[in-house]
């Protein structure tokens, strides 16, 4: 059986994302907002199209304000983990192929390992470890708990921060609809079933009467 | 054995895994099995993990996640070519670009498959590591290569060895037995048949790739391994860097997967110990989701023709399987196991030969062979039945076996595969099958198959832990095990506090460090039965030592005391108690309690056994397959957690599928590279294809293996279901789909001759 369309929206291969990227990452550095941000990494030269390497971002990340001078090819997921020390989101494959760094951006789940830092700018970001609040774990978490929704855990950061993205769309989805909202996350010790008992579990327990 | 300059991986790793597995030495059991199930409280129930929060937190610290101080990042060069001889390396531009901190050559001579291992930099972030290696100048003498099975095997092949004992196809099979007379088993059949079986090459690919880091501080050694042992990985260490074992520590706290890739020292770990002793700083070495396609195992592909012969009645006669198996450099796997031992057959025969080829060596997967062979097996067997016209379950049963080899040789100490069989095919509903395969009318077919399973799952004898009681009350359980997701720290905690009355949080466990108490890798099903009997020993030891405290306190004799709910009480007056924590605080110090895993009878075969049943819907226009509902009854001796052994359960079905419908190294004969390396291109089963899974244990404690009678589970799961499906997959279509993996193409070919058939 071929692999249903996967993932359809958000898997590029790495040449889609490059012909997508490098080009608006070239955009992006003419606008006069960005050059007046960080001049120093610019030189202009008449008659070119000046090229940046580092550009200064702010960011928010679980509720905290961050504010780094990162490359042009760095990636959010190289930003969250080797800069901020965040190792709960992992990179798993590298390429938008798994989820396993999936993380909230302003609410949306997105592969951090396909996602520019220069693109975070401005951006409100969560992470695994910010779900939990107050030393209180977010009901998605402790439903993966009790329903025993991982083996390795290595891709359970990727999966539960997709569960949660989706229980803020849609609070009360069906089997289907958990299906399709996880088929972006790969989980190589083979745990979905567990997983959808898990997510099915959470709505019930945040659903309002 | 002269020893290699550089490292050189074990060609024959899967037959050592094999032995292992088997672990014939066996020595007197030390205690008796204690049976009673029903004195367990916790043993037996469902227990969260104890390490739940720390891993949904995204907390747990996995060899990615590892952090040290000028830490320096670690890449590796690999050959381009599937074949070709190193003529000369100059690693000096790569040195003297700023930032690189260790260079090293790490092969001469020839490189045999791409992906091969041959120098190494390290530098100061990962960019600065990546091209650094692109200034490293190699010249190659690229040579012939033969990359696919069907080229290493034609006359006049280029040769992935050049030694003549060992040619591409050696003569000699690495597997050779047989028992009783084939000839003679031949001629009492009634029917004979025979067919031939192909599984393609499966990569691992864990979620987690591999990786080391590693830290020197003077002449001592610390490393961070994504390892399933350990202590495999200390020893490997200790003989390739000439550093004795004292000084090397080895830490593996959380995992993410490993299938069998990870059950030894590997040569980037090497690697990574080398840089760092050369550039006298921490240096982390990570594996791309490519690198794990090309150079850290694979399973070995098959193609098996079994030949056998039944009589009327359903009696197997004659069975005799040949098999050419590939590992790429490598050796092939062993999958004759199923065959040999799981039916009565008197009259067997069994030639398995390697086939070379220049890719990757392979590794144990998840059930070596056994997946392969149990594929061909089952597959035959429901072919057989067809031709008996005869139910598939009831030939399994009339070929029943309570001693191993065939029913030739010891008895199994357990066998509880008539209870799978019963309980599975009650839950599949069996009866709704086709009575004839492929009978009925529609484009979309359905249809329900079952496959049997066989496995080891045994214990290794000199596995140690300790258990620690502390004066403050508080305990700890102990053991240089590994806990692959596998559940290994909620159990050793269960059976702890089981056995000391306390609660599974209560408990410390402490694992994955070659500090602690010897355990062997985590691989062949073998940590529950190694691990949790001697957890068991070890709190046991502590109860009795606790025991004889109490009994001085509650004026009673230390057999008329019990253990429970945090409390010492006398059994004739309960209420008369002493706390737990209390009689911990008479202890003069911190007490250490050293358990270990007894041996067991060497006149028992022990095995784990399963039946799964599949239930399947056919598109016959799109030779789609579609996995509906599995029911995967099983018996591994006692079920210490069901939570966890029923996620082992479900992921071995789940990667069952994967085999059963996607996998497949493409390699590629002109460029001699492999083609899908990567997740995209490399299919993995998806939630989208994920069918109903019911797991089932059948009750069923071992008498003979351990203290808690608790068999093996990692591999069972993952071995009956590829050929469950595709038995399903016959009953739907009425053809059999003799290939793994099933793809629709492979269904659409298969189903083309029955049209023409019917058409005529």
């Amino acid at each position: 059986m071929a692999k249903p369309k996967k993932k359809k929206n958000r898997t590029f291969t790495r040449r889609d994302f490059l012909k997508g990227f490098g080009g608006g990452a070239i955009g992006a550095a003419v606008t006069p907002s960005l050059l007046a941000q960080d001049k120093s990494a610019l030189q202009t030269q008449e008659g070119k199209i000046p090229l940046f390497t580092k550009k200064q971002i702010a960011l928010t990340v679980n509720e905290k304000k961050f504010t780094l001078i990162v490359e042009s090819g760095e990636t959010l997921l190289h930003v969250l983990r080797e800069r901020l020390n965040l190792t709960g989101t992992k990179k798993t494959c590298g390429r938008g192929e798994c989820g396993g760094c999936t993380v909230l951006l302003n609410g949306k789940p997105v592969y951090s390992c396909m996602y520019l830092a220069v693109r975070a700018d401005n951006k409100n970001i969560t992470t695994i470890e910010g779900l939990a609040a107050d030393g209180k774990l977010h009901p998605v978490q402790q439903a993966f708990i009790d329903k025993d929704a991982y083996q390795c855990g290595f891709c359970t950061p990727g999966f539960i921060v997709s569960s949660v993205a989706l229980l803020n769309t849609n609070p009360n989805p069906s089997q289907e609809d958990i299906k399709k909202a996880l088929s972006g996350n790969l989980c190589r010790c083979g745990s979905y079933v567990k997983i959808y008992d898990a997510v099915s579990a959470a709505s019930k327990s945040t659903r309002r009467p | 054995m002269k020893k290699a300059k550089y490292f050189t991986e074990p060609e024959d790793s899967t037959l050592l895994y094999h032995e292992e597995c088997r672990d014939k030495k066996t020595r007197e059991p030390k205690l008796a099995p204690e049976p009673e199930k029903d004195r367990f409280e916790i043993i037996g129930q469902s227990t969260p993990r104890i390490d739940g929060k720390r891993i949904v937190t995204g907390r747990a610290p996995y060899t990615h996640d590892i952090k040290l101080r000028g830490m320096l990042c670690g890449k590796i060069l690999r050959s381009p070519h599937a074949c070709a001889d190193i003529v000369s390396m100059d690693l000096s531009k790569a040195r003297n670009l700023p930032g690189v901190q260790a260079a090293l050559q790490l092969k001469e001579g020839r490189v045999r498959y791409v992906g091969e291992q041959v120098a190494a930099v390290a530098a100061k972030d990962e960019k600065t590591a990546e091209d650094a290696l692109k200034l490293i100048e190699v010249q190659y003498k690229s040579l012939p290569f033969a990359v696919t099975v069907e080229k290493a095997m034609e006359e006049g092949a280029p040769q992935v060895y050049a030694d003549r004992d060992r040619r591409n196809v050696p003569t000699k099979p690495f597997n050779d037995y047989s028992r009783g007379d084939i000839g003679k088993g031949l001629n009492e059949a009634d029917i004979i048949i025979e067919r031939t079986y192909k599984t393609a090459v499966e990569i691992h690919h864990p979620a987690e790739t591999h990786g080391s880091v590693a830290r020197w501080e003077g002449d001592r050694l610390t490393v961070w391994d994504s390892t399933q042992a350990i202590f495999g990985v200390r020893d490997g260490l200790a003989y390739w860097l000439k550093v004795p074992a004292s000084r090397i520590k080895v830490i593996k706290k959380y995992m993410g997967g490993g299938f069998g890739s990870k059950l030894g020292i590997n040569d980037y770990t090497v690697a990574a110990a080398l840089l760092a002793r050369e550039a006298k700083k921490p240096v982390k070495i990570i594996l791309s989701r490519e690198e794990n396609s090309l150079c850290v195992g694979n399973r070995p592909s098959s193609l098996q023709t079994i030949r056998g012969g039944v009589k009327k009645d359903g009696t197997l006669t004659a069975l005799y399987l040949k098999n050419y198996t590939s590992g790429g450099i490598g050796r092939g796997d062993r999958c004759a196991e199923p065959i040999i031992d799981v039916y009565t057959c008197p009259n067997l025969k069994v030639e398995e030969y390697t086939v070379y080829t220049n890719t990757g060596a392979s590794r144990p997967t998840r059930a070596p062979g056994h997946v392969q062979g149990t594929f061909a097996l089952e597959g035959f067997l429901d072919e057989l039945a067809n031709e008996l016209n005869m139910n598939p379950l009831e030939l399994r049963k009339k070929n029943y076996s309570t001693k191993n080899r065939g029913n030739t040789g010891i008895p199994y100490s357990s066998k509880g595969l008539d209870k799978c069989y019963e309980q599975g095919a009650r839950k599949i509903g069996w009866k709704k099958r086709n009575k004839k395969p492929g009978q009925g009318n529609g484009k979309l077919r359905r249809g329900v198959g079952m496959a049997s399973q066989i496995w080891w799952g045994v214990g290794r004898p000199p596995t140690l832990a300790d258990v620690k009681l502390h004066r403050d009350g508080s305990v700890e359980a102990v053991c240089g095990t590994q806990d692959l997701g596998t559940g290994t720290r909620t159990y050793m905690a269960t059976i702890t506090a089981e056995t000391l009355g306390l609660k599974p949080e209560e408990i410390t466990v402490k694992l994955g460090s070659t500090e602690y108490p010897w355990c062997g890798s985590s691989g062949g099903s073998t940590t529950t039965p190694s691990v949790a009997p001697a957890v068991r020993d070890a709190a046991l030891k502590a109860a009795d030592h606790l025991k004889n405290m109490a009994a001085d306190k509650l004026e009673s004799k230390p057999e008329e005391v019990r253990i429970g709910k945090g409390k010492f009480f006398k059994r004739s007056t309960p209420s008369k108690s002493i706390p737990f924590k209390e009689l911990l605080g008479e202890l003069r110090r911190e007490t250490v309690f050293h358990g270990e895993c007894g041996g067991r009878p060497s006149d028992y075969a022990y095995n784990t056994f399963s039946a799964h049943f599949a239930e399947v819907e056919v598109d016959t226009e799109t030779g789609q397959i579609k996995v509906l509902r599995v029911v995967a009854a099983h018996e591994s001796g006692r079920i210490i957690n069901t939570q966890t052994a029923e996620s082992q359960v479900i992921g071995g079905v789940t990667q069952g599928i994967s085999t059963a419908l996607f996998e497949e190294r493409v390699v590629d004969n002109t460029t001699g590279n492999v083609v899908n390396r990567n997740w995209r291109d490399y299919k993995i089963v998806t939630s989208l294809d994920m069918p109903e899974i019911v797991p089932v244990f059948v009750d069923s404690i071992d008498p003979h293996i351990n203290i808690l009678g608790t068999k093996g589970l990692g591999e069972p799961p993952r071995i009956p279901i590829s050929g469950a499906i595709a038995n399903a997959v016959y009953n739907a279509i009425g053809v059999h789909i003799r290939e793994i993996p099933m793809t629709p193409d492979k269904v659409l070919e298969a189903l083309k001759p029955k049209e023409v058939r019917e058409n005529e």
